[in-house]
């Protein structure tokens, strides 16, 4: 399915949030993710199921002022 | 003399010994903003969130840094213009940084970057609700910082002046007001320091702490400027303390008038 990672179109073959992330390469803990908008937890992520057309925003420490 | 203890901070039943808050933005290498946080002597550092490509692996390492450096960190919620993104970017910070503080930033203007006040206080609403703890940036209006401490923020970040400016403090009055309405309440002036001089002036008005970024990162030699600013904002609260001489309309002689000669 196609889905929009962090502003880039992106085709997965997964479908529950760890196992796209897993694909889409992200390997460290230290991130956080919303889908549509809306926060996903860490403990959710397993349970979590992507749609066709989902925007998923992976998001990890930065500085910052 | 105080006495010892008096001059720490306690912000959300935690106590800090320094006043100096610094933003880990803008330095010109990660290494720079190790020596600026050293010699700050600063125990809370700002940090963020941004996007991540896949086994980009930028933040861990940026996190690996932070924790080098022993501080704790105030998760901001910078760039955010409205309440649902403050709010989701608040909620992902405590999920990576693992504490309930956050720097709570609802802009409602590019040119300024001033709070949206209006936003600001339903983002608040939101997270006091969910348990947050909640260090709101916002102006040095009285009324907002009352609906903010109504809603449970047990502390207040009243701008300088606009992010980035260095203008130091724009509106002395205003802050002068709301140290003397709210005298028990932690008040930490956040954005537009440009010189140690303005961090000592706050200081010396009475505020609890500074948090500052631009100003050191952007220095020519930022350890240094971070060292300058620890100097100042120690000294603004020693001078606080002190209990300074108020302003006088009128001259009067520092020198005794009585016993002089009478040479004329």
């Amino acid at each position: 399915m196609r889905i929009t990672v962090n502003g880039d179109e992106t085709d997965v073959q997964a479908t529950l949030l760890n196992d796209v992330l897993r694909e889409c390469g992200y390997m460290h803990d230290r991130i956080a993710t919303a889908i549509n908008g809306d926060f996903v937890h860490t403990s959710a992520r397993a349970q979590t199921r992507l749609q066709e057309g989902d925007r998923l925003e992976v998001v990890a420490p930065m500085s910052g002022g | 003399m105080a006495e010892p203890g008096k001059n720490n901070l306690c912000v959300y039943e935690t106590e800090i010994t320094s006043r100096f808050f610094l933003g880990t933005a803008q330095y010109p290498s990660p290494g720079v903003l190790a020596d600026a946080v050293t010699a700050s002597a600063c125990e809370i550092v700002t940090v963020s969130l941004r996007r991540e490509a896949g086994n980009s692996g930028a933040g861990e390492q940026f996190w690996e840094l932070i924790k080098s450096l022993g501080v704790r960190v105030l998760p901001n919620t910078a760039s955010c213009y409205s309440v649902k993104e403050a709010v989701t970017t608040a909620q992902m910070a405590r999920d990576v940084f693992d504490t309930p503080w956050v720097k709570l930033e609802v802009i409602g203007n590019p040119d300024t970057l001033q709070p949206d006040i209006f936003g600001l206080v339903e983002a608040a609403r939101i997270l006091c609700e969910d348990g947050f703890q909640v260090f709101p940036y916002c102006t040095e209006d009285l009324v907002l910082a009352d609906k903010l401490l109504q809603l449970g923020c047990e502390v207040l970040m009243p701008w300088g002046a606009p992010i980035g400016t260095a203008r130091g403090l724009n509106n002395v009055y205003g802050l002068r007001t709301l140290r003397a309405h709210f005298p028990d309440v932690p008040l930490v002036v956040d954005a537009g320091i440009g010189l140690p001089s303005h961090a000592a002036q706050a200081m010396e008005l009475g505020y609890d702490a500074i948090l500052l970024n631009t100003a050191v990162a952007r220095a020519g030699d930022p350890a240094a400027m971070a060292a300058a600013f620890r100097d100042a904002i120690v000294a603004g609260r020693t001078a606080f303390l002190a209990d300074p001489l108020e302003m006088s309309d009128m001259a009067s002689p520092s020198t005794p008038v009585i016993g002089k000669a009478f040479l004329s």
